[in-house]
């Protein structure tokens, strides 16, 4: 009983992985020879890629079992992702590390902001204006207030 | 206060221009061999790695070969000069085989079925090995499509041809190493 249920289950998540098109994959994949996505690819390594992938599709593979087979043949650098080793590691590590040095920049500027503020406004406020211009302004007020 | 801001920045600035001199010295073009080949010297291959063999089981490499002369050629059936090239080939591992001697092929960068279609429509007998990403003749400072390495008895590169062979260079280069004892 529960063999037949996880059957009906595997039919049915067969039955519902979306049907692979080369359009939707060519960007997916490098060309390994250009170093460029597949689909802005027009050299014969590329060619003989797409020719690859295409019979795959008329075999009635998945996008997910195409990508699987690319990788059995080529290798994990045929996918457009980067590798997660060696030198190819930095692309996954330096971005990470970008994001949190631009977090760290902007708290860092955001506490110094905070400080002045307070220490401006307490400047403004002792700065005090010279007893001559003070009762100047004061004798100009009560002039425009007469 | 404006110092303790600035240090930061710098060491993140010495890191970047670290991370790219490390990128540029590890993906460029190694010319060892070309060096040492202008020098007249024989030296080890620059890897030892075995690969999978092209319809065989399991995987190959030069240790299979030990106290022969071997021609690796570098190839791909979606390269046109390699297409032109390989009845050439083909005939050199003829000679080589009845001497003491092989063709070893290294399709890259393509699919095992197109290969094999490839191997059938040239009728290549030698052995094949299957370089599916590059890496391996990265190794050997490849820049191009076809080349062929020359391995003497002893296991030593002895030349480097980075286009194309032909026929005369063949006879020069084959010969005089097949005459050495390993």
């Amino acid at each position: 009983m529960r063999a037949l249920a996880l059957l009906a289950l595997a039919l049915a998540l067969t039955a519902a992985a979306p049907a692979a098109s080369l359009t939707d994959i060519e960007d997916e994949v490098m060309c390994l020879e250009c170093g460029t996505p597949l689909n802005v690819s027009n050299s014969d390594v590329a060619d003989q890629e797409r020719e690859f992938i295409a019979e795959l599709i008329a075999r009635g593979k998945t996008k997910q079992q195409v990508k699987d087979a690319l990788v059995a043949e080529y290798g994990p650098s045929v996918l457009a992702e980067p590798e997660d080793d060696g030198f190819k590691l930095a692309a996954w590590v330096v971005p990470v590390l970008a994001a949190v040095a631009a977090l760290a920049a902007v708290g860092f500027t955001a506490r110094r902001w905070r400080r002045a503020r307070p220490a401006a406004a307490a400047h403004a406020g002792d700065a005090g204006i010279d007893p001559d211009d003070e009762r100047r302004l004061d004798a100009e007020l009560a002039a425009f207030d007469r | 206060m404006r110092a303790r801001a600035y240090w930061p920045v710098t060491i993140a600035a010495a890191l970047l221009v670290g991370l790219l001199a490390y990128g540029l010295t590890t993906t460029g073009t190694d010319t060892t061999l070309d060096s040492a080949m202008a020098r007249g010297e024989r030296v080890d291959p620059p890897t030892r790695e075995s690969l999978p063999r092209l319809g065989g089981a399991g995987d190959g490499s030069l240790a299979d070969y030990a106290g022969k002369v071997v021609l690796i050629n570098v190839w791909a059936s979606w390269c046109e000069p390699c297409r032109d090239e390989l009845p050439l080939v083909q005939k050199a591992h003829e000679m080589l085989s009845a001497r003491g001697g092989t063709v070893v092929g290294i399709d890259v960068k393509e699919n095992s079925g197109a290969a094999l279609r490839a191997v059938q429509e040239f009728g290549l007998t030698f052995p094949n090995l299957r370089d599916r990403d590059g890496s391996y003749v990265r190794e050997w400072g490849q820049t191009g499509y076809p080349e062929s390495y020359v391995i003497d008895r002893a296991g030593k590169v002895a030349a480097v041809r980075r286009f194309p062979v032909t026929q005369k260079w063949l006879d020069e280069t084959l010969p005089p190493l097949l005459d050495e004892s390993a």
